[in-house]
């Protein structure tokens, strides 16, 4: 059973479960996904909601409709994900994060692998 | 589709309990219905379902007016009570019974969903705990595959696992042709089920706005300086707030804040979702 927290809209932790299953090989790219219905039903949650993280990722490029047929992983939407995480983590958490490791006198280095 | 129009009723001629209730539920969501303790809400879902006639004003379901019992309409309308009575027969044989005037009625998907419930469609009603029998019952209701379900407080009662399947059976429920309307206190239960919020008070109908809606238009939180506020309360975690969202903030919509917000500033609320 998913746990929601209450630090994020439920509509952005459905995103992120999804996308966590795009970048395991869970869902591999090319596949189709299950439907909004099956993935609401498994998490408990309103459909509409669920409907509204598809629209999300399938607006971020992460998967598309086919339509009559269902959604699926985009080409190269590993990358997609992991290159909007890095964003999200240098414009959003290594803020806060620096803050504190300046406030407790650590410092660290951050490199890109690519 | 529910509508009601100028609704009003009363148990004593004096005093009514429901006013000017005038309401519209679209089809494809599943509606919450809120409001303090003897507000009406239990007397709004007997209205809906032509369980009492109202004083004055209408009810229409789907067009029709509930009171007629027309079989059309009652063939796709079901209430599901905070308390009932069920005779001393197995869930399987009260069914085989009630199910006839459900012509969507699946045995199959009734067995499956008291599986997930660890209920035996077998045993006598009876001899079930209360928690038991109202999982047996939510169990056969869902198996009917009515267009307008009604559910009058379904978690109380359930122990903890049992919300959590309850929660996901009323997520795959819902379609575009069905619409669920529960009303309940227990709000943390269900609160990622509902997409569409009803508040009721003594003037009426305080609220009614989707859930998307209600995101685009408030936020919830701490507030900084420049926050519009329009509640806050104290809790453990600081000041919590409901705000104006004016920059299209993500924010988590908290059913309870809301509600307080309602409660305690209805006209605030009222003007920002175009409450009549």
């Amino acid at each position: 059973m998913m746990q929601f927290s209450d630090d994020k809209p439920i509509w952005r932790q459905i995103y992120e479960l999804i996308a966590m299953r795009i970048l395991s090989d869970e869902w591999p790219e090319g596949s189709r996904i299950v439907s909004v219905r099956e993935l609401a039903q498994e998490v408990g949650v309103n459909p509409n909601t669920v409907m509204r993280s598809y629209e999300r990722l399938d607006g971020d490029g992460i998967i598309f409709n086919r339509r009559g047929i269902g959604f699926f992983v985009a080409e190269g939407a590993k990358e997609h994900i992991r290159e909007i995480e890095r964003r999200k983590f240098l414009d959003e958490e290594l803020p806060k994060l620096s803050e504190r490791l300046n406030l407790l006198g650590l410092t660290i280095e951050v490199k890109s692998m690519k | 589709m529910i509508t009601t129009n100028k609704l009003t009723f009363g148990y004593t001629s004096a005093r009514p309990v429901l006013s000017n209730i005038s309401l519209n539920l679209q089809k494809g969501h599943i509606h919450g219905l809120l409001g303090c303790n003897g507000i009406g809400k239990t007397t709004l879902l007997k209205l809906m379902c032509g369980i009492m006639r109202p004083q004055q004003g209408e009810v229409r379901v789907n067009g029709v007016d509930p009171m007629k019992r027309d079989v059309e309409t009652f063939k796709e309308l079901m209430i599901i009570p905070e308390e009932f009575d069920l005779p001393n027969i197995s869930l399987e044989m009260f069914a085989r019974v009630t199910s006839p005037f459900y012509p969507r009625f699946d045995m199959g998907q009734m067995r499956h969903y008291c599986e997930e419930f660890h209920v035996n469609p077998n045993e006598k009603l009876h001899s079930m705990s209360m928690g038991q029998r109202k999982k047996a019952y939510i169990s056969f209701a869902l198996a009917c595959n009515v267009q307008t379900l009604l559910l009058d407080e379904p978690t109380n009662g359930l122990d903890i696992p049992s919300k959590s399947v309850f929660r996901r059976l009323l997520a795959g429920y819902v379609d575009d042709s069905r619409m669920v309307v529960i009303s309940t206190h227990q709000v943390a239960d269900i609160e990622q089920l509902l997409d569409n919020i009803v508040v009721l008070d003594e003037q009426g109908v305080a609220l009614n706005a989707t859930t998307a809606e209600i995101s685009r238009r408030l936020k919830f939180g701490k507030a900084s300086e420049d926050d519009k506020v329009i509640y806050s309360e104290r809790t453990l975690q600081g000041d919590m707030a409901v705000m104006l969202n004016e920059y299209d903030e993500d924010s988590v919509l908290s059913i309870e804040l809301l509600f307080n917000a309602t409660t305690a500033n209805r006209h605030a609320i009222a003007a920002i979702f175009n409450t009549k």
